[in-house]
């Protein structure tokens, strides 16, 4: 009567200590620029080595710039920080995945890619989208520099177990809507603390019908509900998407990795801390209209009444509205947009560029709208050539930049100015995550080629 | 960072809005840095700061009515992102505990890894002591540690706030969790072989 879960965790139990967390093996640590030098200081100051060299993997995403890749960073502090993951990497003896190779990527668009996660497995990184990896069945969550240092030195961390959640998506997904609209969706319904102190599993019709691509946007936005993380129960999609990767097990050792694989279930009787169940009809193209993701309304409807928001909440909610732009009650089709943003770890995969590019195919971008659209790695960039896409974009007036995390937090050169409105398929509109005052209203890859196309908000259904 | 915690008497810096996410603590063109030093000058930049760097007088920080080293803030503090600069930026601008009705997961962690103590409180004791504070400026709260208390010394009033005791035994003596890992590597390598 185990969840998939309660499975995974207790396999990679070390120890409970007494009225405290549990010390939990890591089967995979990622790291990046930002998160990680203050650890790797953490190792020089305590003399330690890194404990299990051969399952880390590094590599630079946040800072990388989108276009001269070749040439090295012009922000001096950006190019230092990228540079000391480098020399973090030689000194410890890590496996670095570097700027401008064609391993290199967003962790979690490389991670998966690659086949280095796998169903089951505990995998971790100094970055709350972590999470996403969790579509391939594995307990994958985010973590603080400090833990980071954790798991260097002792491929262990200390957590607190978390509470169980299912959430069931029943019927099927109608044509226009996405993986991004459900978890935009559930946001909206949950609220961005709705799920905290919970690991979510995803489940139901819906869940079960996405390709991986999709499942890995559901569980990549996990986090913007305050979950740890969330992840669906691996299945012939999850299989067949692994078999064949670069890191995957080949021969026997695949063979025994799938008859544990195929054990990964939540048994019929496992008890869930708390379940939800949402119906697939209710899920319309979604948008959102305040500064955090679970501000967010179908994109036919209006932005709430200040009388339908709780009292404790108002004054967040006009402060909210304010930065903005926009008014209690006011529906937001037809909006202006400046910039529209396609990429991230949230949606930087190829069927997001497949999507984006089936709605501009044969039409073409509004002249006002700046349009970025960024491969989430050079993986992604390859397809997009192999496919032709990018021929299908260049003639609809689009440009395709080089792979990064770019807009989604702007540490790099992209950043939208202040006061202008972005559609974007990232994951956080939080005040002045894309640039200093900058709007960000957060869609599907859809939504976003609909607004390229009008220079508006609009609704991919009525193109 | 290392520091033993015990009682904390001081006055605090109300910051009464909810969903007070990890980039408003501190923006990602801050994450730059190599080192934790310094994170502390930009606590709150966006709302501390104007475009041009200088101070925004109606911030609460640039407020010289208030001041002391505990931190009330509304509910669910600390949403969105792992960054741990958060964190470092809060202890750097010299806070010892964030007081609130509810904490992000991430963020709750890495403050109590960086010595900063989060004290979750229900919500009608954390309205009465915005609202103590809103009367006078100088307002203090007592954080009781070993006994896991908080009390608003303006009104007497007081709660129990949870902790485990492994974390609180840590804060309480300056240890860490990579220390006690460490000391605890037999058992992971019993741990692989167990497994293999």
């Amino acid at each position: 009567m185990n969840t998939l879960f309660d499975k995974i965790w207790d396999e990679h139990v070390v120890q409970v200590v007494e009225d405290g967390p549990t010390q939990l093996y890591i089967d995979r640590l990622y790291c990046h620029e930002v998160t990680s030098p203050q650890a790797f200081n953490g190792l020089r100051e305590r003399n330690l080595p890194v404990f299990r060299p051969n399952q880390v993997f590094c590599m630079p995403d946040h800072n990388i710039p989108t276009h001269d890749q070749d040439k090295p960073i012009e922000d001096s502090v950006g190019r230092k920080q990228v540079e000391t993951l480098s020399a973090n990497c030689r000194q410890f003896g890590l496996t670095e995945f570097k700027m401008n190779s064609k391993d290199n990527g967003i962790i979690h668009v490389v991670g998966p890619e690659k086949g280095l996660s796998l169903p089951g497995m505990t995998i971790v990184c100094g970055d709350s989208h972590t999470s996403t990896h969790g579509a391939v069945g594995a307990i994958a969550f985010g973590i603080g520099t400090s833990e980071v240092e954790m798991v260097l030195a002792s491929q262990c961390i200390l957590q607190s177990k978390p509470k169980s959640m299912r959430i069931n998506i029943d019927g099927e997904l109608a044509a226009g809507m996405t993986a991004k609209d459900v978890a935009l969706y559930l946001m909206s319904q949950l609220t961005t603390s709705g799920a905290t102190g919970y690991f979510i599993e995803y489940a139901g019709e819906v869940v079960r019908h996405l390709s991986m691509e999709g499942r890995l946007t559901l569980c990549n936005l996990s986090i913007e509900m305050g979950a740890r993380g969330g992840f669906v129960a691996p299945d012939e999609t999850t299989f067949e998407y692994l078999k064949g990767r670069e890191y995957a097990p080949v021969g026997e050792a695949w063979d025994k990795a799938m008859a544990y694989w195929k054990t990964l279930w939540s048994d019929d009787d496992a008890v869930f801390d708390k379940e939800l169940h949402f119906k697939s009809e209710d899920i319309e193209p979604r948008i959102t209209y305040g500064t955090n993701p679970g501000m967010g309304i179908g994109i036919t409807e209006s932005i709430p009444a200040v009388d339908e928001v709780a009292e404790t909440g108002r004054d967040s909610f006009l402060k909210s509205l304010q930065y903005m732009g926009f008014e209690p009650g006011q529906c937001l089709l037809g909006h202006p947009v400046d910039y529209v943003f396609l990429g991230a770890c949230t949606n930087g995969r190829i069927e997001d560029f497949r999507a984006f590019a089936s709605v501009v195919s044969g039409k073409k971008k509004a002249a006002g709208v700046t349009a970025w659209l960024v491969p989430g790695s050079w993986k992604v960039q390859e397809q997009i050539h192999e496919e032709g896409l990018d021929k299908v974009l260049a003639d609809a007036g689009f440009e395709i930049r080089q792979p990064g995390c770019s807009a989604c937090l702007a540490m790099n050169d992209d950043k939208i100015p202040a006061g202008k409105y972005a559609v974007s398929t990232s994951n956080r509109n939080f005040e002045g995550r894309q640039g200093p005052g900058a709007r960000t209203i957060l869609a599907s890859p859809l939504v976003a080629a609909a607004c390229a196309l009008t220079g508006r908000i609009t609704d991919p259904r009525t193109l | 960072m290392k520091q033993k915690f015990d009682i904390i008497v001081s006055t605090c810096v109300p910051l009464p809005f909810e969903n007070i996410d990890t980039d408003q603590i501190i923006p990602a063109r801050f994450l730059k840095a190599t080192d934790k030093k310094g994170m502390g000058d930009n606590l709150f930049r966006d709302w501390r700061y104007d475009a041009d760097g200088k101070p925004n007088k109606s911030f609460v920080m640039n407020d010289p009515s208030y001041s002391g080293v505990i931190l009330v803030a509304g509910k669910n503090f600390g949403s969105g992102s792992s960054r741990e600069h958060a964190a470092w930026a809060i202890a750097g601008a010299g806070f010892r505990v964030v007081v609130s009705s509810f904490f992000a997961d991430i963020h709750k962690n890495n403050e109590l890894n960086n010595f900063v103590l989060p004290v979750v409180v229900t919500e009608p004791f954390l309205q009465k002591l915005f609202e103590s504070i809103e009367n006078d400026h100088q307002t203090q709260v007592k954080v009781d540690l070993p006994n896991q208390t908080i009390t608003n010394l303006a009104t007497g009033e007081s709660e129990h706030f949870e902790i485990n005791s492994y974390k609180k035994h840590c804060l309480m003596n300056g240890l860490d969790d990579v220390d006690f890992l460490v000391e605890n590597k037999e058992k992971v390598v019993a741990w692989e072989k167990r497994r293999s």
